[in-house]
C-alpha cells in the first residue's frame, strides 16, 4: 500500500505547524496547535485505509471497489473526542482569563521554588515568586 | 456468563445518565451512583470467580466476527484490576459523599460530581476490559475527559492552573496514542489485540519496533514513568481529596495495565525489556528524591506515587513470569495503598485546614484515628513487614535476582534503596506533621468534627489493605496465574479465534 503524496504532505505541514503552536505559552494557541495535529492524525488514519474507493454500501457498490470503512468510523470517533476536549480547554482558558486576565500557562511550583532559591535573582523577583507559591499551595 | 462482561461499563454509564436527569435531587443521585458502583463491584467479583474457574471469557458486541467487532475480554489480569478498581471507586465515592454532606469550603458541586465520577469509573472498567486497541483508546478518553472535569471542579485559580498542564499533557498523550493506532492499522489492517499478536509478528522487525516505541511513549505518559512524569505532582495535589485519591489509585495504573498488554500480548515477539527496566529504575530513584524535597504532604505523596510506578515498570521489564506476577501484585497493593494515603491526607486536611508541613504538627494527638489511617498505609508503602508492600517488594526482588542480569541486580538495589528513602520521606512527614508539638494553626482547629462517611471510607480502605495482606498468599497465586496466562498469548488468541486467526 502506498499512500497518496498529497495526504502525506498535508499531514507533515499540519503537524509541524501544530507542534510549533503547542510550544507557545498561551493556552488558546496550544489548543489550536493540538487541534491541527489531531486533524493531521485523522488524515493519517485516512491514509491508513488505503486507496480511495466507492462508498461502502452493500448492494449498491461492488465489494471489490469499496474503500475501507473502518478508519472512517475511527476518524469520526476521534473528531468527536477532540471536539469535546477542545471545548473544555476553551472554557478553561476563558476561566483563566477571568481569574488572572491572561491565559498563559504559569511556571510550575518546583520551577518557582528553584527560582526563589537562586541567589543571583534580583530582590523583588524573589518576593513575587515566593508570594505566588504561597497562594498556589493556598 | 458472557453477558456479564459489558456490565462494569454499562452500569456506571447508565447511572451517569440517570444522575444527569436527576440534577438537583442530591439524595436520589447519591442512591443511584452508590448502587451503580456497588452493582459493578458485584459483577467484578463474579467475573473474577468465573475466570478463576473457567478461564478467560470474551464477548464480541453485536455478534460481529471477532476481528471486525468490538471485543470485550476478561482474563485473570483484567479481572483482578477490575475488582480492585471497583472497590476503590465505591469507597472513594462514599468518602466524597461524606465530604459533600458536611459542607465547608471544599464542597464539590454534587450535581456535576456524580455523573462525571461514574463516567470515570466506566472509562476505567472499559480500559481494563478492552479487547481491541481502539476500544482501549475510547476507555482512556472516557476516563481522561471525566478527569479533566473532576480535576478542575470548582474552578479556583490553583485548579485552573494545574488543570492547564494536566489537560494539555493528557491531550498530547492521546494524540500520540492515536498516531500509534493509525500506524498499527496501516501496517497490519486490524486493531483486535489477539489478531495483532499474530499479525505484528509478521511485519518487519524495525516497523514493529517503531510502533512499539510510539505506543510505549503514549502509555508511559499516562502511567507517569520517568521522564514523562513531571505533570503528575503538579496537577494531582490541587484537586479535592477524593478526586486525588481515585486518580492516584487508578489512572496511572490503567497506563501500567496497557503497558503490560503491550509487552506481553501485542509485541511478545520483540519486547524492549532493557529499556523498560532502565526507565523503571530511574522512575523509582528520581521520584523518591522528589518526595524527600517536598514540604507539602500532598505533593510528597504524589512524588511517592511516581516513584512506586517504577517498581511495576521494572517488574514488567524483567519479562519473566515471576517478574510479571510481582508487578501485578504490586499494582493491586499500590492502588489500595495510594488511595488510602490520599484519603488519610484528605481527612487530615479536613481536620486542620492545611497540608503544609511547616504549619502542621500534633495531628496524632488531635485525632489518633487519622494518625493511624495515615501510618498504616505509609508503612505498607515503604515495605515494612508484614504489610502488603513488603510482599510486593520481596516478590520483585526475587524475580530480579532470578533473572540475573546486571540491570536486574541494579533494579533490585535501587528498589531496596527506594524503599528506605520512602520510609525516610513518610517518617519525616510523620514526625513533623503528626508527632511534634501542636502548631498554633492546628491547635485553633480542635473543634472540627469529621463526617462519618469520610471516616468510614478511610477505615474501609485500611481494612481492604490489611485484607490484601492477610490473603496475600491466595492473591499472589491469582497474580501468578494471571501472569502465566498473560505470557502465553497463544492461549489468549485461541479464546478469541477458536478456529485460528483470519
Amino acid at each position: 500500500m502506498s499512500p497518496s503524496i498529497t495526504l502525506v504532505l498535508v499531514i507533515v505541514v499540519m503537524s509541524t505547524v501544530g507542534t510549533y503552536m503547542m510550544l507557545e505559552r498561551s493556552l488558546v494557541r496550544m489548543i489550536l496547535g493540538i487541534m491541527l495535529v489531531s486533524n493531521a492524525i485523522n488524515l493519517l488514519l485516512l491514509s491508513a485505509s488505503g486507496a480511495a474507493g466507492k462508498a461502502p454500501l452493500m448492494n449498491v457498490n461492488d465489494t471489490s471497489e469499496m474503500g475501507d470503512p473502518l478508519p472512517h468510523a475511527l476518524i469520526l470517533t476521534a473528531i468527536v473526542i477532540t471536539l469535546a476536549s477542545a471545548a473544555f480547554v476553551f472554557t478553561l482558558a476563558y476561566r483563566a482569563w477571568q481569574l488572572t486576565g491572561t491565559d498563559e500557562v504559569p511556571d510550575d511550583v518546583e520551577d518557582r521554588r528553584i527560582a526563589a532559591a537562586m541567589p543571583h535573582r534580583s530582590e523583588d523577583e524573589e518576593v513575587v515568586s515566593a508570594d505566588e507559591e504561597e497562594d498556589d499551595i493556598r | 456468563m458472557n453477558w456479564l462482561l459489558p456490565l462494569p461499563v454499562v452500569l456506571p454509564l447508565a447511572g451517569a445518565a440517570l444522575c444527569l436527569l436527576l440534577t438537583g435531587r442530591e439524595r436520589l443521585q447519591r442512591t443511584v451512583s452508590v448502587s451503580a458502583l456497588a452493582a459493578a463491584l458485584a459483577v467484578a467479583c463474579v467475573l473474577l470467580w468465573t475466570v478463576h474457574r473457567d478461564g478467560m471469557q470474551a464477548v464480541v458486541l453485536g455478534g460481529w466476527p471477532a476481528h471486525l467487532g468490538i471485543a470485550l475480554v476478561v482474563d485473570g489480569l483484567s479481572a483482578l484490576m477490575l475488582l480492585v478498581s471497583c472497590i476503590v471507586t465505591l469507597v472513594v465515592l462514599i468518602f466524597a459523599i461524606g465530604q459533600g454532606l458536611a459542607g465547608g469550603e471544599d464542597t464539590t458541586p454534587v450535581s456535576v460530581f456524580h455523573p462525571t465520577y461514574l463516567v470515570l469509573a466506566a472509562g476505567v472498567s472499559n480500559a481494563f476490559l478492552a479487547g481491541d486497541l481502539f476500544n482501549l483508546f475510547v476507555g482512556f478518553e472516557m476516563l481522561l475527559v471525566a478527569s479533566y472535569a473532576l480535576l478542575t471542579v470548582g474552578g479556583t485559580l490553583s485548579r485552573v492552573r494545574s488543570g492547564m498542564t494536566y489537560v494539555i499533557f493528557s491531550l498530547l498523550s492521546s494524540l500520540i496514542f492515536l498516531t500509534g493506532i493509525a500506524l498499527v492499522y496501516a501496517s497490519t489492517g486490524t486493531l483486535n489485540m489477539a489478531h495483532l499478536h499474530v499479525r505484528l509478528a509478521e511485519i518487519p522487525e524495525g516497523t514493529a519496533q517503531a510502533i512499539q516505541l510510539v505506543l510505549l511513549l503514549a502509555f508511559g505518559m499516562k502511567a507517569a514513568m520517568f521522564p514523562l512524569s513531571a505533570w503528575l505532582p503538579d496537577s494531582y495535589p490541587t484537586a479535592t481529596a477524593p478526586v486525588t485519591a481515585v486518580f492516584a489509585g487508578l489512572l496511572t495504573k490503567v497506563g501500567v495495565y496497557a503497558i503490560i498488554r503491550l509487552q506481553t500480548l501485542l509485541f511478545s515477539a520483540n519486547p524492549m525489556e532493557n529499556v523498560l527496566m532502565a526507565v523503571g529504575i530511574l522512575t523509582m530513584l528520581l521520584g523518591i528524591l522528589g518526595a524527600i524535597a517536598q514540604n507539602d504532604v500532598k505533593r510528597m505523596v504524589s512524588f511517592t506515587l511516581v516513584s512506586h510506578i517504577g517498581y511495576m515498570i521494572f517488574g514488567i521489564g524483567l519479562g519473566t513470569e515471576t517478574g510479571l506476577a510481582a508487578a501485578v501484585f504490586y499494582a493491586l497493593h499500590h492502588i489500595t495503598v495510594q488511595t488510602t494515603l490520599f484519603l488519610a491526607v484528605g481527612l487530615m486536611e479536613r481536620l486542620t485546614g492545611t497540608t503544609d508541613l511547616d504549619k502542621l504538627g500534633g495531628v496524632a494527638k488531635l485525632s489518633p484515628l487519622v494518625a493511624v489511617l495515615f501510618f498504616v498505609p505509609a508503612m505498607s508503602l515503604s515495605g515494612i513487614p508484614p504489610l502488603s508492600g513488603f510482599f510486593g517488594k520481596v516478590g520483585l526482588f526475587e524475580a530480579g535476582v532470578a533473572e540475573g542480569s546486571a540491570l536486574a541486580y541494579a533494579g533490585v538495589g535501587v528498589g531496596a534503596l527506594t524503599g528506605l528513602l520512602t520510609l525516610y520521606a513518610v517518617a519525616r512527614t510523620w514526625s513533623l506533621g503528626f508527632w511534634s508539638q501542636a502548631s498554633p494553626e492546628v491547635a485553633a482547629t480542635a473543634a472540627v468534627r469529621l463526617p462519618g462517611p469520610m471516616v468510614l471510607a478511610g477505615v474501609t480502605m485500611v481494612a481492604v489493605m490489611l485484607a490484601i495482606t492477610l490473603v496475600a498468599g491466595p492473591l499472589y497465586g491469582l497474580s501468578d496465574a494471571a501472569a502465566a496466562f498473560g505470557l502465553d498469548p497463544a492461549g489468549y488468541t485461541a479464546v478469541i479465534f477458536p478456529a485460528g486467526a483470519p
